[in-house]
């Protein structure tokens, strides 16, 4: 019926161009604007401050530490996008990390490095998938469910090595950490690379727009002939296997594997994601946005070192920001919707 | 006022809402609405008097829902004004309404589903004692409420899990803890069995005779005769007449619904020729309780219009052909079944579907024009699995200029555009692939005037190319001027089929309704319809 359809709509047929136009289209236009652009003028003004406040900063040396720092979080970062996108949440991330490090550490006297590096993501690789087919089948809510399974994972890594640390001897296996190709830490480069092909997945395939779709209106998806649970298990699966590839990074460069859940890891990955102006309800978002998201966190910690400010405040700090770019998120929306 | 019923202490516990206070007297004068360019309402003028039980009734879309949401504060008039009891009001929210004795039971009940019969009746009016809640006083009036209604349950039944009848109960005895003298019920027959019905007809006579002035908002026009002492019709908005419930019939309000509004050209589609093909077959379709045993053909070129009341199941069929819901029987495209509940297989097979609300099923609001159009067929756009951007964009460009759409920039989101320019992109999208089947589900449901018009050309033209087209429109002037044939849906079942001239808005209207011929009594019908 006519009676139950207020739909936003210009009389005369138009175009609307601007979706916060009820209120006057500047300022609608400048709120979108800035939420569109503003993870990039906020990491762009962070470096001009932290440049011009330490010699440090700008040097190759502090440049490269801060983007190796990152690695690990920014890798997961990426993969926590993809579920992001998809309207679901990954909880577990963290735990697979560990995990991975875990199997690795565990079966690395028997196999080798290599092997034990891949059969350490593929174990990770293979909890993702179950929370996929976790989350679509059951239909649990993606929060809880990989709550759930991010205890269950982290439990198993600390039946694995039965509470104890699990050092590994042999030298090969911190190479990936501290091995430099054209003087670029390798770990670095497999941010870059992890990056670049989530990217490219994202905005340049057919999979990568069901991911947007999926988020977008997942109903609309379903009738448009998308298999919605396959997209969700897939997205699942690279949440996996980027906790797995983190997790050999972390592996490698520490030299020895302890279980534990993960979850701030897990958080610090989130928070990347949710700053760089992802939506947290789905169907809008890019890798980009992640990157800037993740550099700019590390930036906040940089910065924190590098002015020797009280360590105390940085998590204050890192709250702070992120509340204020969901607020941010959140405006934009009530103006638009 | 004489009776504060929700003093804070309680202490009027004993008195009961409305006795010895009458309802309310309304009057709504030269009222105006209009939805997103769409005429719900337009110079409506009713009086409605103090105590007496008055229907609204109308076609689908006629505005009887809107005006009893704007009597009852739910729902702002463009223009116009509302007397209570003579003195002119502005409701702001529906909470103010309240505290001035009005109260509205929707369609779409607002129980809280989780809490209990007795929070859910008390909800918004807690009676406390000392800052707590008075459980024993609350108990006590719910009992009381309870016999008035003829609420069975118990008091710590979760709201949840209880039958319609009884849910809307529950609402009843909100409103009237409220101490409600006016109370606008939309359609509160329509889900309820027989039996229910008619008990809650009882109880609207009973709060009658306790004072309650009660708005009856129903397209069960049988319920209507036996219980309102006046009648309001409604037609496109308009105010028809007002007349004693004594002096209508059935047939007599019907016909003062019927009559065409010349606001549109319907293109009249050239017939399929008498050779086509079938190209839709459903056989024995059923997902019970929503339809039984759908059958029937469409050739190819063919517009079938599906017409029916609001929930007489016609959206929940076409969702069944497509796959949206799973259903029992049968689906064929050109003589091969579809796997039913797969809306990708459909698809496959050459269906398309434009859905009931583009909002919620067909677009994805946040997404730009482009990714919406091609979001079916991305294989047309994709070699190798990735992105062609040039092919895209020709596809696109090319769709949109099919559907007649007006974009700035195919990049915008689509919750940019007007209503109109998103329902056809939410066709675009279906046009990327000829499809076999078009399945058009309120095609024109909150698109002003211009598109409409766009939109009825666009379903002619396609037809004409050979596709099958099946249309669903609460707008049964939409479903006459453009179907080849219309089906008629009641209670879930298909009770009548029009062909040609014999497709005429009285005959589908009393399929429709279920009225049978004048002198029709009997509640076969609408006991049918439930």
């Amino acid at each position: 019926m006519l009676d139950e359809q207020p739909v936003t709509a210009t009389p005369t047929g138009g175009v609307a161009l601007d979706p916060g136009s009820t209120r006057g289209g500047a300022a609608g236009a400048v709120v979108n604007v800035v939420r569109e652009y503003m993870i990039v003028v906020v990491v762009i003004v962070a470096c001009i401050v932290l440049a011009l406040s330490s010699d440090v900063f700008l040097t190759k040396e502090n440049i490269l530490n801060v983007l190796e720092n990152a690695a690990p979080i920014g890798i997961l970062a990426c993969a926590l996008t993809f579920v992001t996108i998809a309207g679901e949440f990954d909880l577990s991330a963290g735990a697979m990390l560990i995990l991975c490090g875990v199997v690795a550490a565990k079966l690395e006297p028997s196999v080798g490095v290599a092997v034990c590096f891949l059969l350490g993501i593929l174990a990770s690789l293979a909890a993702g998938v179950i929370n996929g087919l976790l989350v679509t089948y059951f239909r649990i809510n993606s929060f809880v469910c990989t709550l759930a399974s991010g205890l269950m994972i982290a439990g198993l890594g600390l039946v694995i090595t039965g509470g104890f640390l699990v050092a590994v001897t042999d030298q090969n296996y911190g190479d990936l950490a501290f091995n430099a190709l054209a003087g670029v830490k390798w770990s670095v480069w497999i941010f870059a690379a992890f990056a670049l092909a989530c990217a490219f997945v994202l905005s340049r395939t057919r999979f990568g727009r069901w991911v947007y779709a999926v988020g977008g209106n997942v109903e609309a998806a379903r009738l448009s002939g998308i298999n919605t649970r396959l997209v969700k298990i897939v997205a699942f699966a690279v949440s996996g296997t980027a906790a797995g590839i983190a997790g050999v990074i972390v592996a490698s460069k520490s030299g020895q594997a302890q279980a534990g859940d993960g979850i701030s890891m897990v958080l610090q990955a989130f928070a990347a994601v949710v700053v760089g102006g992802t939506s947290v309800t789905g169907g809008r978002g890019a890798i980009w946005r992640t990157i800037f998201g993740v550099l700019f966190l590390a930036l906040i910690s940089n910065g924190f070192n590098l002015l020797s400010l009280n360590q105390v405040y940085q998590q204050i700090v890192q709250g702070g920001i992120i509340l204020a770019a969901v607020a941010t998120d959140a405006l934009s929306r009530r103006r638009t919707v | 006022m004489a009776v504060q019923i929700e003093d804070s202490d309680g202490s009027a516990l004993a008195t009961l809402a409305p006795e010895g206070l009458g309802g309310l007297q309304v009057s709504v004068r030269s009222i105006h609405k209009r939805y997103a360019g769409a005429r719900a309402l337009e110079d409506v003028s009713v009086s409605i008097a103090r105590g007496e039980i008055h229907a609204l009734v109308g076609e689908n879309g006629a505005g009887k829902s809107t005006l009893g949401k704007i009597i009852a504060g739910a729902v702002a008039p463009d223009e116009g004004t509302i007397s209570v009891d003579g003195e002119e009001v502005r409701y702001r929210s529906p909470r103010e309404a309240i505290r001035a004795g009005i109260a509205l039971i929707d369609q779409e009940l607002a129980t809280v589903r989780d809490m209990t019969a007795l929070d859910n009746v008390f909800l918004g009016a807690e009676r406390r004692s000392g800052g707590m809640l008075d459980r024993g006083a609350q108990g006590k009036r719910f009992d009381e409420l309870a016999e008035r209604v003829g609420f069975t349950g118990e008091q710590g039944v979760i709201a949840g899990g209880l039958r319609t009848a009884d849910q809307q109960k529950i609402e009843i005895m909100r409103a009237l803890v409220r101490g409600a003298r006016l109370i606008v019920m939309d359609e509160p027959t329509a889900a309820l069995s027989r039996i229910e019905a008619d008990r809650l007809l009882a109880i609207a006579r009973a709060l009658r005779e306790e004072g309650v002035t009660i708005i009856f908002v129903s397209h069960f026009l049988e319920d209507v005769l036996a219980l309102a002492d006046t009648v309001s019709v409604l037609k496109d908005g308009r105010h028809v007449r007002t007349a004693p419930a004594a002096k209508e019939t059935v047939e007599t309000m019907i016909t003062a619904m019927l009559g065409r509004s010349l606001e549109y050209v319907f293109p009249e589609p050239a017939p399929p020729p008498p050779d086509a093909p079938v190209v839709l077959k459903v056989r024995n379709l059923t997902r019970s309780p929503a339809f039984t045993d759908v059958s029937f053909d469409i050739r190819a070129g063919e517009i079938v219009g599906l017409a029916g009341l609001v929930g007489s199941g016609r959206t929940e069929i076409a969702r069944g052909i497509f796959g949206a819901d799973p259903a029992s029987g049968t689906v064929e495209i050109d003589g091969r079944a579809l796997r039913m509940g797969s809306p990708r297989h459909a698809i496959r097979r050459g269906a398309a579907l434009l859905p009931e609300s583009r909002k919620d099923q067909g677009l994805a609001m946040h997404r730009s024009v482009a990714e919406n159009v091609s979001m079916v067929h991305l294989d047309q756009v994709c070699r190798h699995e990735v992105l062609q951007g040039r092919r895209e964009r020709r596809v696109v460009k090319e769709m949109l200029g099919r559907v007649q759409a007006k974009v700035a920039t195919p990049s915008m989101p689509v919750s940019a555009l007007s209503g109109g320019n998103q329902q056809k992109v939410a066709l675009a999208k279906w046009l990327v692939r000829q499809p076999k089947l078009l399945i058009a589900d309120e095609p024109t449901r909150g698109v002003d005037v211009g598109a409409k018009q766009t939109i009825y050309e666009l379903l002619k033209g396609l037809a004409e190319s050979g596709m099958a087209v099946l249309m669903i429109s609460s707008e049964i002037e939409e479903v006459l001027g453009l179907s080849h044939r219309v089906l008629v849906v009641r209670g879930g079942r298909i009770v009548a089929e029009f062909e040609g001239d014999a497709a005429q808005e009285e005959s589908i209207m009393r399929a429709a309704f279920g009225g049978t011929g004048p002198g029709n009594t009997t509640k076969e019908g609408s006991a049918d319809a439930r």
